[in-house]
């Protein structure tokens, strides 16, 4: 790996001020961070261009109720962004029996990631 | 949940017995303290604000079969940062508050219709258990929240074929009722909810061929930017619009241009997309229909009320707050606002803090000075505050007109300034905020104007 100073500059996402953060590599390591207005922009920038990861929320089929079709559930914690698209894929035959309620386990350690995927309405 | 509160039983007016009486004298009349209009994430807060005020009667009016308004839909995560401190989807933030006004046993009717608010504070509404009924209050929240533009108001060129849709719409269809509403996207406007409905759609095996943006910025967070676009190559191209769509029974193609600096569309710009939707994220209107039919003022810049510090409008004891009064980008400050105008509410009809109904306290009154919104600034919200009457600290809220890079954001009263902060980026899309402390106003003499304006330096 090259010893060269590479900078990335991001837009971070963990509030809305959405601050322009400018991460510097040294030698693939996180050298410096600098634009961050929290602590957290500097935990996700460092994060970000090391190992990004997301939440992922969406909905499956709900059996047995009278009032909903569907209900919305997301990944109790961050998941790899690269592993996004197979959570969602990995929910495509899940469905849930009413009544759920939030918290509930849909889909435990989706796709390996060591998370589960939880309710987030009560139906 | 789809349970009707019944402490209230209707006072029957059995004025009845003239021949020929209409059926509106046989209207069934309630009295509650506070009648709140809409069961959002802005009635609920106000709700809950009203009755820890020690307000004994709060009733909450609510068209759709349950409480959370349009957070139900909004299963995305990012709600609640601010008053949780932690990252919560729409329906478990809903969910938090729903749980905050059960636990306080607040009055609630779903499915219920207002039809019209009078200026006297009469609140006429309909549902199917009670039929027209009314209830007269001490004093009104309105918190009916926004609506999305539609089609009809942009003049699109083309056909009217099915598949144009607006995003809230698309999100419905999706999130609530599991309907994919089309498999080849292009979206117009980059507001929120079409960042946030190119993820979705994405995510749901759809593809979403480009967001075009209008205005030389995007209308929606960076964040959403980030996360929904850039996370998936989906580009978002600014200074562009629709010129045609396509499409005799189902859209076929749209047509996308760019625009010059006066939004005019260049000829030999376009590119045509085919696929078989439209969805259309080109902002929010607040829903002010029974506001006017009150008599309320409305601000032609927020379309929403003009009030004072305490949320009151300019009829008495009719407070507004949420996405009725102006357009958030954050349900938090919604809340944070609704609590304010629920307890103000509360201050209003226990007839404490020399807020008793009077002209002296309606906005633009004498006691009032103006809040004026000037050199970037589109508006304010408030408009009007009492420096004898105002809290210890008044947030105001702005938008700015353009995008602007390390200005100040400076409160004058009068001539004097007061506050001088600077900021390191602004944009039309995130709705900024500045404090003005009760000290500041001091020295203000009637007549003096508050000025909240960017400065260069």
């Amino acid at each position: 790996m090259s010893q060269e100073e590479k900078s990335v500059t991001l837009t971070c996402i963990r509030c809305p001020k959405g601050c322009q953060v400018t991460v510097t590599l040294a030698g693939g390591e996180v050298a410096a961070v600098t634009g961050n207005g929290c602590p957290r922009g500097d935990a996700y920038a460092r994060k970000e261009v090391t190992d990004p990861t997301r939440v992922v929320t969406t909905v499956v089929p709900v059996r047995g109720s009278d009032v909903a079709r569907m209900v919305s559930v997301k990944t109790a914690g961050d998941v790899p962004k690269a592993k996004v698209l197979d959570v969602v894929r990995a929910l495509s035959d899940v469905s849930m029996a009413a009544p759920v309620h939030i918290g509930d386990v849909v889909l435990a350690d989706v796709c390996g990631t060591g998370v589960d995927v939880i309710a987030t309405k009560d139906v | 949940m789809t349970s009707m509160a019944t402490g209230a039983h209707a006072g029957a007016t059995a004025g009845a017995g003239e021949k020929g009486g209409t059926a509106a004298a046989a209207v069934p009349e309630l009295e509650r303290d506070i009648v709140i209009v809409g069961g959002g994430s802005a009635g609920l807060a106000a709700a809950i604000a009203a009755h820890d005020a020690g307000v004994a009667s709060v009733l909450v009016l609510e068209r759709e079969p349950q409480l959370g308004g349009i957070l139900n839909q909004c299963i995305h995560n990012g709600f609640g940062l601010h008053t949780f401190k932690e990252e919560l989807t729409g329906p478990e933030y809903a969910a938090r508050y729903v749980a905050k006004a059960r636990e306080r046993n607040i009055e609630h009717m779903l499915r219920t219709t207002v039809l019209d608010v009078s200026p006297g504070r009469v609140v006429t509404a309909v549902n199917a258990e009670r039929g027209i009924f009314r209830v007269r209050a001490g004093a009104v929240v309105l918190a009916m929240g926004c609506r999305e533009r539609p089609r009809g108001a942009l003049n699109i060129c083309g056909t009217r074929p099915a598949g144009v849709y607006t995003a809230g719409t698309a999100q419905r269809l999706v999130n609530i009722d599991g309907l994919l509403p089309g498999r080849e996207v292009v979206i117009l406007g980059s507001g929120d909810i079409g960042l946030i409905m190119a993820r979705r759609l994405t995510l749901e095996g759809a593809h979403v061929a480009c967001v075009a943006e209008l205005m030389p910025y995007s209308g929606g967070l960076k964040r959403n930017i980030v996360q929904c676009l850039d996370d998936f190559g989906i580009p978002l191209k600014l200074s562009h619009t629709v010129v045609n769509v396509e499409g005799e029974r189902r859209v076929e193609a749209v047509t996308i241009a760019r625009v010059d600096d006066h939004l005019r569309p260049i000829p030999g710009t376009e590119v045509r997309y085919p696929c078989d939707t439209l969805l259309l994220s080109v902002g929010l209107l607040p829903e002010n229909e029974l506001s006017r039919q009150a008599g309320v003022r409305i601000n032609p810049v927020t379309r929403g009320a003009f009030v004072n510090d305490q949320l009151m409008t300019s009829v008495p004891g009719v407070f507004a707050c949420g996405n009725v009064l102006h357009v958030h980008d954050l349900v938090d400050y919604v809340s944070e606002e609704s609590a304010h105008a629920g307890a103000c509410a509360a201050r209003y009809m226990q007839g404490a803090a020399g807020l008793a109904a009077g002209e002296k306290d309606l906005p633009g009154a004498a006691t009032e000075l103006a809040i004026e919104a000037t050199g970037g600034v589109r508006y304010t919200v408030p408009s009007f505050v009492s420096p004898g009457r105002m809290d210890d600290s008044l947030r105001l809220r702005f938008r700015v007109g353009a995008v602007y890079q390390n200005r100040y954001v400076s409160v004058y009263v009068g001539d004097r300034r007061v506050t001088h902060r600077r900021k390191p980026v602004m944009a039309p899309g995130e709705m900024q905020e500045v404090t003005l402390r009760r000290a500041d106003l001091a020295d203000a003499r009637p007549g003096d104007v508050v000025r909240v304006l960017l400065e260069d330096e």
